[in-house]
Order: C-alpha cells, then structure tokens, then sequence
C-alpha cells in the first residue's frame, strides 16, 4: 500500500478514537469542564499532561533544531525537562491543595485583590495567545504535509477538529483524548528511533545508540565531530553559544515551564495532594522518553545526511532528496558547478529558498538567492530531519505514515490544552470573578463554551494570517512566562509576608521588562524600528534568556516593595499556612 | 500554639530541608555538570559520549525523573510521620 493510503486508513483511525472518547466525555458541570471533575487519576494525568506538553514542536522539531544545533540544542532538552521538578516540588502540591481552578484564581485570592487578577488573567492571556498561535499554524503545516492539502484548510480543519472535543468535553474530554493522543504520538516517534538506531549502531535503544559505535569501531559522536571538523562546522558535542547565555537560555525555559498557566492547571485535576506530586513524576516520565530519543535521532539524522550528501554527484543522490526538493524544504545551488554537493559551514541562500521554476543543467530546481560569497551548496530546512528520517532510513511506508498520525496528536492535543486555558480565563476570572458573580453554574457553563469557540476562531486567524513575529515569540512565551507568574506564585507559597502591592508590582514589571526586551531585541515594531543586534545584548543575554534576568527583576522588586508596604491580612497568612500542609485537599472547590 | 499548628511548624522545616537538598542535587547536575564543568567533565567517556555532553542531552534528564520520585516517596513518608496523610 502507498504512503498515502496508509496515512488516510491511521489518521481516520486515530481521529475515530479521539472523537469517540470526546462524546464518552462530556461535561456536565463547570468543574468537569474546566479541571474533569478533579477525579483524574495521577497516571492518566501524567499522560495527559505529557500529551499537552508536547507539542507539533516537539514532535517535528525539536529533533531537527538540534541536530543543526548539536551542543548548543542541550537548552531545549534540560529546560523543557527540568521545569518539571519545579512544578513538582514547588508548585503543583500547594496549588492542588489550595483547590480552585486556574492560576489567576490563585493570584487573586492570595493577593486578596482584583487588580492582582486582573494582571495576571492578562499575563496568561497574553502568554497562551502567543503560544497558541504558533500551534494552529503548526496544525495546518502538518495536514497540508501528510494529507496533501492547502496550509489555510489544513488550519480550517484542525480547528474543527478541536473545537469538537474541547466543546463537548471541556477539560475531561481534553484529558481523556489526550491519554489517547500520548499513547499515538510516543509509539509514532520511538518506531522509527528503533529501526534506525538499530540500523547505524546495531543496538535497538536509541539512548544506548547514540554513544554506540559505528561499524569501524569509532565511536558515533567521534566520527560525528570529525565529519564537523572536516567540513568547517564547530564540532557537533561543544556548541557555539556562550556559557552564560546557554544557563540563562535554560533557566527562562525551565522556570517559564513551570510557569504556563496550561501545565499548572492540569495538576488541579487530581483528587489528592499526593496524586499531585505523584502526577508531576509520571508526565516527567513520559516526556523523558521522546526527550532523551530526541537527542539521538539528533545525532543519527546529521550522520546520515552529511554522508548521503556530502561531495555526491547530484545526479547519484537518492529519490527521497528530489522529493524534498519538490516541496521546497532542500535547495541546491551547484557554485563551483562541478555537479557534486558541497556541504560546508555557512548558509547557502540568503534566507529561504527562492525558486525560478526552472531546471539547472543536472535536473535540480534553481535558485535565484544563492549566496555567491559561501562555498556551501545546500539548503536544508530543519523541519525535514523528524519528518524524512524513515524515507531516509528506507523504512516501510506504514511508520512513515505512522509519524503523520503522531505529528497530528502532538499538535492537535497541546492546541486543544492552551484553548481550553482562554476559555477560562475569559468565563471564570473574568465574568464569573468580575463582571458577574451570581451566574449560575448552567450559565457559567454556556459562558466557557461560547468563550472557547471565541478563542479557536482568533487562534484559527492566527493560523491562517501568522503575524510575521509569531515564530519569533513563541519562544519568548516562556519568558514571559517566567518573567510574571512563576515568581508570583512561589512567593505567594514561601513567602508568608508578602503581599498584594509586592506581588502586582514585581509582575508588572517582570512583564513589562520582558516585552521590552523582546521588542527591542528580537521582534522591533513595525514601521518604527527593526530590533538592534546582537553586540547590544544586555550581559550577552539573548532574548530567549532574558526571562531569567525579568524573573529575577521581579522577585528583587516584589520583595521590596513588600517589605515597605502593610503585611497581609490575618486569614490571608492563615491560608498560606494552610495549604503548606497537604491533607484536607477535598474536592476543587466551586465558590 | 495548638498541637496542630506545631506539627505543621516542624512538618514545613522539614519539607524545606528536602527542598533544598533535592534543587542542589537538580542544579548540580543540569546547571553544573551539563553546562558550567561540561569542558572538565568532557575530558572523560561515558561510553561513546563525552562525559559533559552526555548529562547536558541525557544525563540530567534521568536524574530529573528520579528527583521527582524520591520526593514523592520523601512526602509520603513525612506525611504519615506527622499525621498529615490521607
């Protein structure tokens, strides 16, 4: 059967699965809808949660950005791991103890102040929005790719497609399709991990493979690091960024990990204190498994491309090339025109491939913005290294097929997640804590419903209309993540005395300090200024590290202000003393 | 102070202690020997990997997963010590 069959019959199937369980799943109250009724156990929220997590990034991505990356891609793999300890240990017990329903609920009682709610409903608006849409356009590359589709309609029908299950089910239905996408998108990624780790080293783990050797007796990341030297790259196990700027890089993912407001309220879905904690560790787990693959399939992937590729006759190289050259994610651009491709250091093209629509004198597409200036020859797109790796390995067409159904699960799941925490934000701490107090349960309900069809329609915008700094920020989330609610909440936990007027000002100024910093940085407004370079950085501190500095501004600011200012009230104390102790959790209160 | 509000007392020390215990043993791993000792540490193997590589890509991980572990079993266990448990 071809690829395309193959990936109609395990998309359908999967989709059926999804579905199926989103009409088993419906909600029936507000607390089914925004944490399942509090009774999930901590397995499957731990599948849920590491369902969530991962995202189409991830599961296409991630893999590819660090085998281009090599050390440097470390960042991504401690940060967007090591997070989980800090949730665990100094987060999910406490906010599952204290037993409501979002984080600005948190905020806004322990800070015993609406403004304090209302910054942080906007910090968590503006934090999932800008995560949010770089997922929708994630969904729609990823449809248009396996089902041969227009991006915009891939968009269309992924929105749909959420838009069902987080509609009926709200967060119970999310969580148990979830638990479904988990068990797709870990079984997509690890088969052809096997196949290929089993093929280069000989060995079937691919956390083993990668330090194996290759059939001469060298060790792989050896040859690795020579094939680098060789060709001018830095060597792949030591990276190119600074030290300082990779600890600030993974702190800010780190801590703006703990600090999304879509993982934090997954843990109120549990019944117990205990399940919290215990919940933490199992989506850890599970997140462990594609992370250390990742890694790996890193270090496979760069392999085998520089050995297909480097000073081959263009006219020898094998099909799956040309057909990624077809949908424009390779380019060759022959300089020297001896008709072989040099693969070396420095970019090819300026930018993105721009093709002329004509053939060059060995068949391959033609560019019009190579870079005369480099000696390297090849473009190639890092998106294509998750994406090709079974066509490249020559695995049978039902795994290639099986990574689009994966690919879809990660995205699908994690946009489904961030969608249901807008929907809350806008029915429960906006109409329901602000505008309304006395609606109903049935009328809050209505509200959540009609608020997530609001969020999938501007998300879907997003999708179709990607603002051009969308795939700058998305990044940045995290930051401003850390920069705002992290220290917030910690202090609010371990930090007795501080209060209302501490707390408002270190967010205000955390966030703000980032925004600034990424607009002048990274994103630069429009029409106004473009953002200054690198030599300007603060400490050297890029971008994706300032949360680091904005979350340690906050804390510095919060902690002073707080101690010039009035203590907080007796029974706002007694309730930090309260939920320091894990017993008594009962149920997530309604109010 | 009631009997309960001493309990909690000492239960939070506690819990504080195992805190910092575990986040030293969270940054040493990731933060030491996966980015700041990484140059000293990849002058040993692990196998095929330099010894600094393998706890930035690999090694930390593992470690973050057994940390989260040991809490849970730590809080269980000081859960019942101080009757907090349910």
């Amino acid at each position: 059967m071809s690829v395309q069959t193959w990936t109609w019959i395990l998309v359908g199937i999967t989709f059926a699965l999804y579905f199926g369980i989103a009409i088993w799943a419906r909600a029936g109250s507000t607390k089914d809808f925004y944490v399942a009724g509090g009774g999930v156990s901590p397995l499957a929220n731990g599948m849920a949660t590491a369902a969530d997590w991962m995202s189409a990034a991830s599961f296409i991505s991630m893999a590819g950005l660090i085998s281009f990356m090599g050390y440097d891609g470390s960042v991504f793999l401690m940060g967007w791991t090591g997070g989980y300890v800090l949730l665990a240990l100094l987060l999910a017990p406490y906010l599952r103890k204290f037993g409501k329903f979002t984080v600005p609920d948190f905020i806004g009682d322990r800070y015993y102040s609406n403004t304090a709610r209302t910054v942080a409903v906007i910090c968590a608006l503006i934090v999932s929005f800008t995560y949010v849409a770089g997922q929708m356009r994630g969904v729609g590359i990823v449809f248009s790719q396996f089902l041969q589709v227009d991006i915009n309609l891939g968009v269309i029908i992924g929105m749909a497609v959420v838009l069902t299950f987080a509609f009926l089910g709200g967060m119970k239905g999310i969580t148990y399709t979830q638990v479904a996408q988990y068990c797709v998108l870990i079984f997509a990624f690890m088969v052809p991990a096997f196949f290929i780790s089993m093929q280069m080293t000989g060995n079937i783990i691919p956390q083993i493979g990668m330090g194996g050797e290759i059939a001469e007796g060298v060790p792989l990341l050896d040859h690795l690091d020579q094939l680098h030297t060789k060709l001018g790259f830095n060597e792949y196990t030591s990276g190119t960024k600074s030290t300082w700027d990779v600890f600030a890089i993974t702190l800010a993912l780190m801590v703006g990990t703990a600090g999304l407001p879509h993982v934090i309220v997954r843990f109120f879905t549990v019944p117990k204190v205990k399940d919290a904690r215990k919940s933490a560790g199992y989506a850890l787990l599970l997140i462990a498994i594609l992370y250390t693959t990742a890694p790996a399939i890193a270090v496979f992937s760069r392999t085998n491309l520089i050995e297909t590729v480097s000073e081959k006759q263009y006219s020898e190289i094998p099909e799956w090339f040309k057909n990624w050259e077809n949908t424009g994610l390779i380019a060759w651009a022959d300089k020297n025109g001896d008709g072989k491709i040099q693969y070396v250091a420095g970019s090819a093209l300026d930018g993105k491939p721009k093709y002329t629509n004509e053939r060059g004198a060995h068949g391959e597409r033609l560019v019009s913005n190579a870079k005369a200036t480099e000696m390297n020859e090849l473009y190639v797109d890092r998106d294509i290294m998750v994406l090709a790796n079974p066509e490249i390995a020559k695995l049978p067409n039902w795994v290639i097929a099986l990574v689009a159904a994966g690919g879809l699960a990660a995205a699908l799941s994690t946009a489904a997640g961030l969608l249901l925490v807008i929907s809350t934000s806008i029915s429960h701490d906006l109409i329901k804590k602000q505008i309304n107090p006395n609606i109903s349960d049935k009328g809050e309900l209505k509200w959540a419903r009609i608020s997530i069809v609001f969020a999938v329609v501007i998300a879907g915008l997003f999708g179709i209309y990607p603002p051009g700094f969308v795939a700058a920020v998305v990044a940045l989330a995290f930051g401003l993540a850390a920069a705002s609610f992290f220290p917030a909440i910690i202090l609010g936990i371990f930090d007795k005395r501080m209060n209302k007027q501490g707390a408002i000002a270190g967010m205000i100024v955390g966030i703000s300090l980032m925004l600034i910093y990424m607009i002048v940085y990274k994103t630069g407004l429009i029409g106004v200024m473009e953002p200054l370079p690198k030599s300007e950085w603060w400490f050297g501190t890029s971008p994706e590290g300032f949360g680091t500095i904005a979350m340690l501004v906050n804390v510095v600011v919060s902690v002073i202000v707080s101690r010039m200012t009035a203590p907080p009230p007796q029974d706002v104390q007694e309730m930090v003393e309260n939920i320091r102790i894990p017993s008594g959790a009962g149920e997530a209160v309604a109010h | 102070m009631t009997d309960k509000q001493q309990r909690a007392k000492a239960y939070w020390k506690e819990n504080l202690r195992y805190l910092l215990i575990l986040l030293s043993i969270w940054f040493i791993v990731s933060y030491g020997c996966g980015i700041l000792f990484r140059e000293a540490l990849n002058e040993f193997k692990l196998g095929g990997f330099k010894l600094g590589f393998w706890f930035a890509q690999q090694g930390s991980i593992y470690v973050f997963v057994i940390l989260i572990f040991v809490y849970v079993r730590l809080m269980n266990k000081l859960d019942k010590k101080y009757g907090f448990d349910e």
